[in-house]
């Protein structure tokens, strides 16, 4: 059993940390929101960095990386707040999707993130995994979404598609999905945590930092108590679909996804109230990592749906 | 990262669930909760079995008579014996997991040789003379005070929330050696003999019924100066070596346990009518038994992210306070939710189906106080993990 980053997880996590800082300050994050969260440029750079490919064989241009290095790489990305539809070109990609840009949805969905940038949909059912390309959906973008960050567009007729893989790859897509948004999320729950933490250390009031008050540090506390399991439960979760687990992969899945959300929307709440007024102006960029957490939540069926998976392996 | 066992991690786990499976059924019937003369003889008659079967101190170096078993083993050897409804330690918690580490950590060669072998065997049973009436989560403001007279120091004062007193044959004592000195460095940790003149001890009874605490007071009890651990008034870092111990896996059987509750609270809800069917049905009641259950998993990760991690550095590192702030929440939830699903039926606390989930709803209270307060880890949480500042004293 180990079940801390080896050397070569350390480095792929340094890796893209530095990618991020790199190519997405919040600066240009924010600037995003002209172009339906993606640049030809940020993309590219993702593409160039093996984001959406390594789990492919070394062969077809891959890493041969399993979901534990993913779910390294994609709390990194949420870490920066990186938009655009990753979970969905990196998991149909790593099933032997084109390379094109790719939305996930599900079939029942009434609205279909960052549309616009997209390639193709991908449509998850009961069957398996249908595409369609991007200008063959009739939809309407909406005017203002949650997320500035998380375009969205409402869906008034959805083709069949065409049929690419089967019910089998579309539950281990669902299950991959999930364990990436979560940790998407999670690194979600530790920026906002270091951004609590950061201000409330700068931040003078009564003449000393308000970090010193213990009702401003308990919160900080708990903040950064929920993004640490969250973060275990994710990493484990990593760890179970590469089938190196000691449960049932799942239940480790769905966990995963209930904690990682419960610790973004939670810190990302608390940390618009550390930031106190400040907290609630557009300039300050709490309110950005709440909203992304509250979408992701949103589009990948809130934490009711977990819960109640959750119960049903009770 | 892996979360599979080795192979002969597995050897190890199937070696005790052998020897549990042949030894649980040649322990005596358990005895009355108030019947402390022979809760005593069953928890060392259990340490006595373990000890010969070469499992006691299981995470105590080899040289002074532990398993000097991995981390990872510990976890094993924790999860295996609450699974199969083994004695937890008992009276000999003090012993095993705080006084022992410490005299490991801190004592000379004669004081270990007159103390380990004891403990392991279940020849000696500790008690904790830390907290008092004026010093609780101020455990460093403690007032008992011990003078030099001689090749003796004498004690006097009060102590409060000591476990297994009234059948203990030592105490670790903290005292104020130098009351001008700034709190933290005016403190002795001393051996206490529990059978010296002028001690008395006076139970208390708890919220849950129970009496294994009690109010200790010493009138000039004389303590030969060869029972100090440590140097004078180098007691609170002393005591700081038992703390970090307290942290680390201390929580394993408590975590096992709940994840069982929540299953048997599932079990439950499903059978106890409400309305023209069951608790169950009641999606809140469901999500809510979801969510914890997902919490508890999470911190089965955490703990194993803690063992690894100690076993690189050999350290506990920041996973025990993390675990001991969430827990504590958790379990608070999950005896509340409890008490929501059972209604009526949770006044007939002796019963089943309440005996366990009342039970365990009152200690979730016990839980968020000891070994250090909920608001003191996240002051602990807060400044050694975060940096922030300190509040102004």
């Amino acid at each position: 059993m180990n079940f801390d980053l080896d050397q070569d997880e350390r480095a792929l996590q340094a890796a893209i940390r530095d990618l991020c800082k790199g190519v997405f300050p919040m600066e240009t994050v924010r600037s995003l929101e002209g172009s339906g969260g993606v640049s030809a440029e940020t993309w590219g750079a993702l593409e160039e960095a093996g984001v959406f490919s390594l789990r492919l064989p070394e062969s077809d241009g891959g890493a041969g990386l399993g979901m534990t290095a993913a779910v390294i790489v994609f709390e990194q990305l949420g870490r920066a707040l990186v938009p655009g539809p990753l979970v969905g070109t990196h998991v149909t990609r790593s099933h032997g999707a084109p390379v094109e840009k790719l939305t996930l949805i599900s079939r029942d969905d009434q609205l279909i993130p960052y549309l616009s940038t997209s390639d193709v949909v991908g449509v998850l059912d009961a069957e398996g995994v249908s595409v369609i390309r991007q200008d063959e959906i009739a939809a309407e973008g909406i005017a203002q979404p949650l997320d500035p960050l998380t375009p969205v567009w409402r869906v008034s007729s959805l083709p069949e598609g065409k049929k690419v893989s089967d019910a089998g790859t579309a539950a281990v897509v669902r299950l991959e999905a999930s364990a990436l948004t979560a940790a998407l999320l999670v690194g979600i729950a530790s920026a906002e945590t270091d951004l609590a933490v950061a201000y409330a250390k700068e931040r003078q009031q009564f003449g000393r930092a308000i970090g010193s008050f213990q009702a401003v540090k308990h919160i900080c506390a708990d903040m950064l108590t929920r993004a640490e399991v969250a973060r275990a439960a994710v990493y484990a979760a990593g760890v179970h679909l590469d089938g190196n687990g000691d449960g049932d992969t799942a239940r480790a899945v769905t966990g995963a996804m209930l904690l990682a959300s419960e610790a973004a929307f939670a810190n990302g709440k608390a940390c618009v109230q550390v930031h106190g007024g400040m907290g609630f102006t557009w300039e300050i960029d709490a309110h950005l990592y709440l909203k992304r957490a509250a979408a992701l939540i949103a589009l990948h069926g809130g934490v009711d749906a977990q819960a109640e998976e959750m119960a049903a392996a009770l | 990262m892996d979360l599979r066992y080795s192979e002969s991690d597995e050897r190890f786990r199937a070696e005790v669930r052998a020897w549990l499976s042949d030894a649980l059924p040649k322990l005596p019937a358990k005895p009355g909760p108030h019947d402390w003369d022979a809760r005593r003889a069953y928890d060392t008659t259990w340490q006595r079995m373990l000890h010969d079967a070469g499992y006691a101190g299981i995470n105590w170096p080899a040289e002074y008579g532990g398993r000097g078993a991995s981390p990872t083993e510990h976890l094993i050897f924790l999860e295996e014996t609450e699974r199969a409804g083994a004695p937890y330690v008992g009276v000999n918690f003090v012993g095993l997991l705080h006084a022992g580490p410490t005299l490991i950590a801190e004592a000379s060669q004669a004081q270990k040789a007159a103390h380990l072998p004891k403990i392991l065997r279940g020849e000696e049973v500790w008690c904790q003379g830390f907290s008092e009436p004026g010093a609780g989560s101020d455990l460093a403001s403690l007032k008992t005070r011990a003078v030099l007279d001689g090749d003796h120091y004498v004690v006097n004062g009060q102590k409060i929330w000591t476990s297994f007193a009234h059948v203990a044959d030592f105490g670790e004592l903290l005292v104020r050696t130098d009351p001008d000195a700034p709190k933290h460095k005016g403190i002795t940790w001393l051996i206490l003999p529990m059978d010296a003149p002028g001690i008395e001890v006076r139970p208390l009874r708890t919220i849950a019924g129970s009496s294994e605490f009690s109010e200790v007071f010493f009138t000039d009890v004389r303590i030969p100066v060869e029972n100090r651990v440590g140097e004078e008034n180098d007691g609170w870092r002393v005591a700081m070596v038992t703390f970090s111990f307290e942290r680390g896996t201390a929580f394993v059987g408590e975590l096992v346990r709940s994840m069982k509750l929540v299953e048997e609270l599932a079990e439950l809800a499903r059978k106890l009518p409400r309305g023209n069917g069951s608790a169950w049905d009641d999606g809140g009641v469901r999500r809510e038994l979801g969510l914890i259950a997902a919490q508890l998993d999470g911190l089965w990760h955490l703990t194993k992210r803690t063992i690894t991690e100690s076993e690189r550095t050999g350290v506990p590192g920041i996973g025990g306070s993390i675990f001991k702030l969430y827990y504590s929440e958790v379990r608070h939830h999950l005896g509340d939710l409890a008490m929501k699903i059972l209604g009526t039926a949770a006044l007939a606390t002796e019963d089943e189906p309440a005996v366990d989930h009342v039970r365990g709803w009152i200690h979730a209270m016990s839980i968020s106080i000891a070994a250090g307060t909920t608001q003191i880890q996240r002051n602990i949480l807060s400044e050694r993990v975060l940096g922030m500042p300190k509040e102004p004293s």
